[in-house]
């Protein structure tokens, strides 16, 4: 392969991020300093956390699923900082509403969709994603097929919501149009030397797939209301007092 | 208002059902009798028993002495109410207020509706043609009084129709028992040669009221329309509602959503100009088989916004089953509440125009089949998990308490406690390891107890210890523990949710 000058590869560099912009991978005018995922976000194209796409979470084990569903909550507490409105369509109405309050989430500001099959959910996260009043919309599903996925996508680019679609223990995994897929697992919580008690919530961040970026692997934690990376673990007596662990 | 009232008297409603029903029965002499102290009593014969002499009130035995082949039925109970509440709801077609008067009777309230068919006589003859058509002898009249377009309609001999202001004459040839009146009163009028009503309607009233009783002046003055009579509609009469009639049936997909766009602009202009809004609507779809279908829709806030509503009763029509066709719409705004002009912003942030759009989506989330429910919680001042939150009362609804942070809460919580096996070194510390389906967990981090008491005034029961445990795996639990440690009991232990 023949070597790129220094010139042509930046005039390469700058085409593809002129590409990514008109493919809609811009900072949100929202969101200028990203949603807090820290690390993350650099495995996106243009380090940007694509919002108006669909971003689908592999979650093999009841665990993994709860895992996600705080971590999910985690990003929909950043997309709603300024208000507005997200959707939670499930079949099972499994999600314990007081609970993403811990996340940041205003449990009031969900609508919970409860649907009797998995194709009723597929059409209503169809329709949700469609309106662009909306802030987001996750949906607990546990086969999509690529098709079913296309559509989607479709309809997020023109809406620019920020679709979420929750596969727990999916039999096929398969190929599908989303813009990144996302592995969340449970780790070990950290507490300080010495002390009892359970430390607050800790994953591994795995991204399987990102179009156009770099899938990896971190570690974070949730604390003080926000995800920390958890190679540079926080102090407790650095929080702020009510964000500390009571229990 | 010139008011005007059709009498429908069905001479044999009940064998006449029955003969529909089995068209054997047409052509033998049948009755219908139920048991009356022990004795079967005929309660209904057709006209070829009545001929030979069979009339209701004779007892079976008799009947059978006089016909020996005499098919004798017996009388299902409350038949005659669920006929005529049926007919009446099929006239609903022809009058939105139609009455049942039992035992073989209808009225109805025709004010305003007969020229729609072009008349009185058109009108009458319809409704006429159409029930002898499927099978039932019917006489019917037509007055400005209930009292006397029944009078007619029983005992008439010429014209149906009697104009304003002739029932004095229309009434004058008939006897006293066309007034509706109890036997002993019809017994001692004829005992008194008083055959006619004209021979006593010009006595003075206090002579009447001292020899026959209050009911004979005031049966007579409703039926000369000097006194009020009202009828209780079979439905409700609801003050939004629009009609169209189909001249031809209607079958198809397409035509039933041209009549709802018909329909519903009629009646929003009607709700936009009184400034409300529908919250709730029905759509009647009256059927050529004389068979009802109806579909309602919600929508979560007022709105007269014809193309949301219309696309709310698209997502129906898969439900309307036209079979031969539907002949009459009947859009009915069954819940109006006054629409804000102004909308106010519901939720932070987001300003007011846009939430038009989301609440038309939520309208047409919730109108589809495949959706169960769609719901908002608020906090509620509840410590036992599943009622530590309620369903928003409407969209709009602000949390009048803070939801709860201070606790650590599962993400997922499981709908009924999923009882594990576990094993505790000490009472009231957290376990050391559980199973749950079959897999161990060896607990590496607890927290814990937190006591959460039932609350006694609801619900009966224990109280439960809850732990937010964590395994080995980082897999993080929350478990509960039953009542109290009781000696010589097994402690019950559940697995109720997964944290995040």
């Amino acid at each position: 392969m023949a070597v790129l000058s220094d010139d042509k590869r930046k005039l390469i560099g700058q085409l593809q991020k002129h590409l990514l912009r008109w493919q809609g991978f811009k900072p949100s005018e929202n969101h200028p300093e990203g949603i807090g995922l820290g690390p993350i976000e650099k495995a996106f194209p243009n380090t940007i956390f694509p919002m108006g796409s669909i971003h689908e979470f592999i979650g093999t084990t009841p665990e993994q699923t709860a895992a996600t569903s705080g971590f999910i909550g985690g990003v929909l507490a950043a997309l709603m900082r300024k208000g507005g409105v997200c959707l939670w369509i499930s079949t099972s109405n499994r999600l314990f509403p007081p609970a993403i309050k811990l996340f940041g989430v205003e449990p009031d500001r969900v609508i919970f969709i409860e649907a009797r099959r998995e194709k009723d959910v597929l059409w209503a996260l169809e329709e949700a994603l469609k309106c662009d009043r909306l802030i987001a919309a996750v949906a607990e599903l546990r086969e999509m097929d690529f098709s079913q996925s296309l559509r989607l996508q479709l309809a997020v680019e023109k809406s620019r919501v920020t679709g979420f679609v929750l596969r727990s223990n999916p039999l096929r995994v398969g190929n599908t149009a989303c813009a990144a897929r996302w592995h969340i697992t449970p780790l070990p919580s950290e507490v300080e030397e010495g002390m009892p008690g359970v430390g607050m919530p800790k994953w591994g961040v795995q991204l399987l797939k990102v179009r156009n970026g770099n899938p990896g692997y971190w570690e974070i934690n949730w604390s003080a209301g926000q995800f920390m990376d958890a190679s540079k673990p926080a102090k407790v007596s650095e929080l702020p007092m009510r964000n500390r662990k009571i229990g | 208002m010139e008011r005007r009232f059709a009498s429908i008297w069905f001479r044999h409603l009940t064998t006449d059902w029955l003969a529909l029903r089995q068209p054997a029965l047409r052509n033998m002499p049948f009755v219908l009798a139920e048991p009356v102290h022990g004795r079967m009593v005929i309660t209904a014969a057709n006209t070829l028993a009545e001929t030979q002499g069979i009339h209701a009130g004779m007892v079976v035995a008799d009947a059978k002495a006089a016909i020996p082949d005499l098919q004798v039925i017996d009388y299902p109970p409350g038949l005659i109410e669920k006929l005529l509440e049926a007919l009446g709801l099929w006239c609903i077609r022809y009058t939105p207020a139609v009455a049942v008067a039992p035992p073989d009777g209808l009225i109805l309230d025709t004010s305003g509706c007969t020229h729609l068919w072009g008349g009185e006589r058109p009108y009458l003859k319809e409704i006429v043609t159409r029930l002898r058509d499927r099978g039932y002898d019917v006489r019917m009249a037509i007055a400005d009084t209930i009292g006397t377009a029944r009078a007619i309609a029983y005992y008439g001999k010429d014209a149906p129709i009697i104009s304003s202001g002739a029932e004095w004459d229309a009434l004058s040839p008939l006897p006293p028992a066309a007034l509706r009146l109890e036997s002993d009163t019809v017994h001692r009028l004829r005992k008194l040669g008083l055959r006619t009503i004209g021979s006593f309607m010009s006595m003075p009233r206090t002579a009447l009221r001292r020899r026959f009783g209050p009911e004979l002046v005031e049966r007579l003055e409703q039926a000369l329309a000097q006194k009020d009579e009202y009828i209780q509609p079979l439905r409700p009469i609801p003050p939004y509602t629009e009609r169209i009639p189909c001249l031809d049936p209607i079958r198809t997909a397409t035509g039933i959503e041209i009549a709802i766009q018909r329909l519903l602009e009629m009646l929003c202009k009607r709700l936009a100009n009184e400034g409300k809004g529908l919250r709730q609507a029905t759509l009647y779809c009256h059927r050529v088989d004389g068979k009802m279908v109806q579909v309602a829709i919600r929508t979560s806030r007022p709105t007269a916004h014809v193309p949301h509503i219309f696309k709310l009763f698209v997502l129906k029509i898969p439900q309307i089953e036209p079979a031969l066709g539907i002949e009459l719409f009947i859009i009915e705004a069954d819940k109006v509440e006054d629409a804000d002009p102004v909308q106010n912003a519901l939720w932070g942030g987001v300003p007011g125009p846009e939430d038009t759009a989301l609440t038309e989506l939520l309208d047409k989330l919730a109108g589809k089949t495949g959706i169960l429910r769609v719901s908002r919680y608020l906090p509620d001042e509840h410590h036992w998990p599943e009622r530590s939150f309620r369903l928003a009362s409407s969209i709009g609804e602000n949390p009048t308490t803070t939801w709860c942070e201070d606790r650590p809460r599962p993400t997922r919580l499981l709908a009924k406690p999923e009882p594990i096996e576990v094993s505790a070194p000490v009472p009231d510390y957290p376990p050391m390891l559980f199973r749950y389906k079959g897999e161990v967990h060896p607990i590496r981090k607890a927290d814990g107890p937190e006591r959460i008491e039932r609350e006694w005034w609801m619900d009966k029961g224990e109280h439960r210890d809850y732990y937010q445990v964590e395994d080995d795996g980082g897999r993080r639990y929350w478990l509960f523990r039953s009542g109290h440690y009781t000696d010589g009991q097994p402690q019950r232990w559940f697995l109720h949710g997964f944290f995040a």
